[in-house]
């Protein structure tokens, strides 16, 4: 597995995790300063086309960061699945957008840049800030009003290569030349509105935009890691807790934390749609094998308490799809032992008649006839044996989760 | 406090840009979380919600989450990071001479009026920046690095909305 981003609570502790964050947004706050954002005059310059400053940090910043993160991912220095993506709500996204739009040419001002001008002295900081304030208690009063739109058009972790169908090289590229093209016309308008020729960019502009072009194109040529390199990263140790099973939990054990309010319990049926609705699990969320990795990164949005458990007919398919969540890092991933089959046995009794045993089947096929499609309504789908007699061995031990759950404005 | 005339200029918008992005890199690369602002200030407000009227967190499911039962909500790390952004501030302010009290704005119109717009842009920010779930640095910023299609939309809208409006706000600031 990639060793970036670091396990901080892990290496430093809680409150110890809090100091890189501190040294972080120090860092954040001294660039914001140099570049002048402390001045609500100057970052209003922008709307007015004097002085893009704005666009060209803003734009320098990300591209510089983007090249940086993906290259790093290709290279398999970070792990990509591990790194926040904001979710997608759009539409919320862009009335809140336009929202703020409207009170930075009124305000002057974003969040970010409000607190250094608030720590340089500037008044009409200080009352920025108020105003945000104000504002977020406005929305904490308001929003169950909106509730339904506030949640709408939830599209989850959804990223541009995924919008446009293309590798994420090219999608980096793309942007990086592009950002670069605009610089060009933003000096030109300025010298426009200016009216007078603009000072000549620093000698080192035009080699450092070369230098990020070649960058992004390296991430272009080596691509993003795909499941199945993620797999040969992890698959020594990982084929090893298969080969011991001490990933296989015994139905005793699933049973045991389905009932375990402070775990949280995702049984992910694996196999194809007919199994599915002839019988399946009480809860059980139906993923079809080749739609696992897709749904492997909504999967780190879970919270940490989580258990995600494979369950296929025997094991086969449910091994599969271990291994793409494995690859994924997708943490707490367990396979259901003996499958759908063994559960039956465990636990259907008399509702599965013995005349409908299936002799000589095939690996990872249901091992009974179901003439109806019972789905979860079958007596077997969620047994309610007698916990306190359960016996197994325990497997489950729970992971700290890397992922994190929330991003800079959560 | 000095005087204006020595402050240093504010650096090159193409160098700062880099460094802002070696520094969102790097927050990635460590914590992979990205950077943030009005995050923190949310807590902060919470906080102080919290100890006026425990009751009535109680009974807001937004608010709840942050500050319900015992949770703390100065327990999170943005609230460290926005810490670290007002000092970090302080510190580029006091080595480049930028510190003074002061209030910018257009030549058009009075500091009292630039107060009372300050105070309303900042409340429409705050109250969209919870809407759109980040503001300018935690959506625009770094979803737009990681490129999330919500953060890009975010960002022309920001965009859109401010260069709609600017016509009618020009004696502000010009």
């Amino acid at each position: 597995m990639a060793i970036f981003p670091l396990p901080l609570a892990d290496l430093l502790g809680h409150w110890g995790s809090y100091v890189v964050y501190a040294a972080i947004g120090v860092a954040f706050g001294m660039t914001l300063e140099s570049a002048g954002f402390g001045n609500s005059k100057l970052l209003a310059a922008q709307f007015y086309f004097k002085d893009m400053r704005v666009f060209k940090v803003m734009f320098t910043a990300i591209i510089v960061a983007m090249t940086l993160i993906f290259l790093t991912s290709a290279l398999g220095l970070l792990d990509y699945n591990l790194v926040w993506v904001p979710p997608t709500y759009l539409w919320p996204g862009i009335v809140g957008g336009l929202i703020m739009g409207v009170g930075f040419i009124i305000g002057g001002f974003c969040p970010g840049t409000s607190l250094v001008g608030l720590a340089t002295g500037k008044i009409d900081a200080f009352m920025f800030v108020f105003g945000v304030l104000f504002g977020i208690y406005m929305f904490g009063e308001t929003v169950s009003s909106f509730a339904t739109f506030f949640d709408s058009s939830n599209m989850g972790r959804f990223t541009l290569p995924e919008l446009f169908n293309a590798s994420y090289g090219v999608v980096v590229l793309s942007i990086v030349v592009v950002a670069l093209l605009l610089f060009v016309v933003a000096e030109k308008v300025e010298g426009m509105i200016n009216g007078r020729p603009q000072p000549g960019l620093p000698v080192w502009t035009k080699p450092a935009a070369g230098a990020l072009v070649a960058l992004a194109a390296v991430v272009l040529v080596i691509g993003q890691p795909s499941s199945e390199d993620r797999w040969q990263v992890v698959a020594a140790e990982s084929q090893a807790r298969l080969d011991e099973r001490a990933v296989q939990i015994s139905s005793a054990e699933f049973i045991k934390y389905r009932d375990d309010s402070k775990i949280k319990i995702i049984p992910l049926d694996v196999r194809e749609e007919r199994y599915y609705n002839q019988f399946h699990l009480r809860g059980a969320v139906h993923v079809p094998l080749d739609r696992v990795q897709e749904k492997a990164r909504e999967l780190q949005f879970e919270p940490a308490n989580t258990v995600f458990v494979t369950i296929s007919n025997d094991e086969a398919a449910a091994t599969e799809a271990w291994k793409i969540l494995k690859a994924e890092s997708v943490p707490n991933a367990y396979i259901l032992d003996g499958g759908i089959n063994g559960w039956l046995k465990s636990y259907a009794g008399d509702s599965v008649a013995e005349g409908d045993k299936v002799y000589n089947r095939e690996e990872d096929q249901l091992a009974y006839k179901f003439n109806a499609a019972t789905g979860s309504r079958h007596p077997a789908a969620e047994p309610a044996p007698d916990f306190l007699n359960l016996k197994y061995e325990p497997k489950i031990i729970l992971e700290l989760k890397r992922a994190p759950t929330s991003g800079g404005c959560g | 406090m000095s005087q204006v005339s020595n402050a240093k200029p504010y650096m090159n918008p193409y160098l700062a840009g880099t460094l802002l992005g070696i520094v969102l890199f790097l927050a990635f690369f460590i914590t992979g979380s990205g950077l943030g602002a009005s995050g923190g200030l949310n807590r902060l407000l919470v906080y102080v919600q919290n100890e006026v009227n425990p009751e009535h967190i109680d009974q807001v499911a937004y608010l709840l989450k942050m500050a319900g039962g015992n949770s703390n909500p100065l327990d999170s790390w943005i609230v460290f990071l926005t810490i670290g952004t007002v000092f970090g501030g302080l510190i580029s302010g006091l080595i480049g001479r930028r510190m003074k009290f002061e209030t910018n704005k257009g030549p058009q119109i009075s500091n009292g009026s630039r107060w009372i717009m300050a105070f309303i842009g900042g409340a429409l920010m705050g109250y969209g920046a919870r809407l759109a779930r980040g503001c300018t640095s935690g959506q625009a910023l770094s979803g737009g690095a990681v490129l999330s299609v919500g953060s890009w939309a975010f960002m022309f809208a920001v965009f859109a909305g401010a260069y709609a409006l600017a016509y009618f706000f020009r004696k502000a600031w010009n």
